[in-house]
């Protein structure tokens, strides 16, 4: 039977991750393509009627792992592997994310399984899939096939859009998983540290000044904060300047932090790699401030300034408050 | 404690990419360089042996290449590792992820180390995965981008950001640990280290050497397979300024925003 596995990553609150739940409803299509089913996997103690919930996204059949520990990787390839290798699911599919890199490459490992990453659209032909992955900075598409079962696609991150076409409650199947050794070797001590104060929800926000690592010091956020006061808008981050602690998490947007699709995203400093582009390319209109043009920001902005932020933050924003009288 | 570094040759940052259309594989002709990211792992190496808890009696890095990428090794060495051994075969060509991982796990195997590091992504093929791969076929614990590593005896504690902020996480040793940019500056080479580096030992092993099974390696035991490559979809290029004179510049960017309402 061709089936589609997908693993379901829910936070400490039980509430699934948007990325985990696009994968169910890109999973029923494709399997639906190909005459098979979609499945997910769950771990945890998630209650029956959330598990059974997933249906509404397409899922036929939830498997429950209740002993393994959600958070890290190799436990869940030990629950993934053998619901695949039990069931005979013909593919895996991870949303994007930390966790479905992770895990999608254990099962590689373990299940000698060819694997696709980064991938931003699946489609069916011939009962098989082929995964579609961007390369080189997204200048070109590789059409990727699988030349054995299973075959593990490891999407990007928002490339499945969450779909509520599921007909009702799915299956629920409770799974008893035996952890391989090295599987319990890593704990976790504390999960989804945020440092987080409240305050401000770029999510919500219009207008969107991002500040990268060219920003050259934690100091310089002034100027970018200065920028989006000037036009009533909020500031954001990219991961490495969170991760440096120059800015906070609550702000970071990209592959693990939050995606924003404001009227204008204004990009000072940021180089524009693929983890932080999937997070806001679908911004309205994005300017870019970069002193390196070969910098793939300006790959994909509408307007890109070439230049010293340091000279040119300053007199923008002096500009913008200017014009406002 | 042994310490090996997994490193890898890249294309220069300042080459302009591309696929080869013949074997649909990328083109990695022209100037090449250590993956920027893999020089984390080994200033994060150096910086456990120079934090004095943990005794590490080697540093060596590792790779899978052509015979170009002895200079990456060289590099590796020039930064701190001790020596260096290179997989070399052309059997090994064409590899895809689980066909590299399963080559390289075989090769670290017959190393044993007590610590296995190596860099976020490779700068060309933006993977992100060989770490966890690699742990799997050694029955290692793993983590990925970790930016955070503090050595015990026989343990690490790290932090690393995951989907719902940031995870502490401990890990026992022997383990496999992927770092994040964000962990280090890696220092400089000194110019001695430079010229030192040529003499330091250097193993070439082929796929026999290390146990790997040829059927699972090169271009016959991957398990995936290139079918097409195709442009991505049209969009049409932004406007771009060269800020020569800043108040025109300036006056050019609010126009801009005007235009379109947004201020």
């Amino acid at each position: 039977m061709a089936g589609i596995l997908v693993y379901a990553l829910h936070s400490d609150e039980g509430v699934f991750n948007n990325n985990s739940l696009g994968a169910i409803s890109e999973a029923a299509k494709l399997a639906s393509d190909i005459g098979g089913e979609a499945a997910a996997l769950v771990v945890g103690d998630i209650d029956d009627a959330a598990c059974a919930a997933l249906g509404k996204y397409g899922a036929a059949k939830v498997y429950r792992a209740k002993s393994v520990p959600e958070g890290l990787a190799q436990p869940i390839v030990d629950a993934m592997a053998k619901v695949i290798t039990d069931d005979g699911y013909t593919y895996a599919l991870f949303g994007g994310g930390l966790l479905g890199f992770e895990i999608g490459a254990g099962l590689t490992a373990r299940l000698g399984a060819g694997v696709t990453m980064e991938v931003t659209a699946v489609k069916a032909s011939g009962g098989k899939l082929i995964a579609e992955r961007p390369v080189l900075q997204d200048s070109a598409i590789v059409d990727v096939g699988y030349v054995s079962e299973p075959g593990i696609i490891i999407g990007r991150l928002n490339a499945f859009d969450i779909a509520e076409g599921g007909s009702g409650d799915a299956e629920v199947v409770d799974v008893d998983v035996e952890l391989s050794e090295w599987s319990t070797k890593a704990t976790m001590v504390s999960r989804g540290e945020t440092g987080d104060e409240g305050g401000v929800n770029i999510e919500d926000a219009d207008i969107l000044v991002g500040g990268g690592r060219g920003l050259g010091e934690k100091d310089n956020f002034k100027l970018a904060e200065e920028l989006a006061q000037s036009m009533g808008g909020a500031v954001a981050a990219t991961r490495a300047v969170v991760d440096a602690g120059w800015y906070p998490y609550a702000t970071q947007i990209g592959q693990t932090g939050k995606t924003v699709a404001p009227k204008l995203y204004l990009a000072v400093g940021i180089s524009g790699a693929i983890q932080h582009k999937v997070g806001m390319m679908n911004s309205e209109n994005i300017v870019a401030i970069n002193k390196d043009q070969n910098a793939p920001i300006f790959e994909f902005c509408d307007l890109g300034i070439v230049g010293d932020l340091n000279k040119i933050m300053p007199k923008l924003t002096e500009a913008i408050n200017a014009k406002k009288g | 404690m042994k310490i090996c570094c997994l490193v890898k040759e890249v294309p220069d940052a300042a080459v302009q990419k591309r696929i080869d259309s013949n074997t649909k594989r990328l083109d990695r002709s022209g100037e090449k360089n250590l993956n920027p990211f893999d020089t984390h792992g080994i200033e994060a190496a150096m910086q456990i042996r120079e934090g004095g808890v943990a005794e590490v009696d080697e540093i060596v890095a590792v790779t899978m290449g052509p015979d170009s990428a002895v200079r990456a090794l060289h590099k590796a060495v020039a930064l701190g590792a001790d020596r260096s051994v290179h997989l070399s075969d052309s059997a090994l060509e064409g590899s895809d992820v689980c066909a590299t991982g399963y080559a390289l796990a075989k090769l670290l195997e017959s190393e044993q180390p007590d610590l296995v590091l190596l860099g976020q992504q490779s700068d060309d093929g933006e993977c992100y995965t060989i770490g966890a791969v690699v742990a799997d076929h050694l029955k290692m614990p793993s983590l990925t981008q970790v930016i955070k590593m503090d050595v015990s005896e026989g343990s690490l504690q790290c932090q690393r950001q995951a989907e719902y902020g940031y995870d502490t996480v401990d890990v026992a040793l022997p383990a496999v640990i992927s770092v994040g940019d964000a962990i280090n500056e890696p220092r400089y080479p000194s110019l001695k280290a430079i010229m030192g580096a040529k003499k330091k030992p250097l193993d070439t092993k082929a796929t026999a050497d290390v146990g790997i099974e040829a059927d699972k390696v090169g271009e016959a035991g991957s398990q995936t397979q290139v079918l097409g490559i195709n442009p991505p979809p049209e969009k049409q290029a932004g406007e771009i300024i060269e800020d020569e004179d800043t108040n025109e510049t300036v006056e050019k960017i609010v126009a801009w925003l005007a235009e379109r309402k947004l201020i």
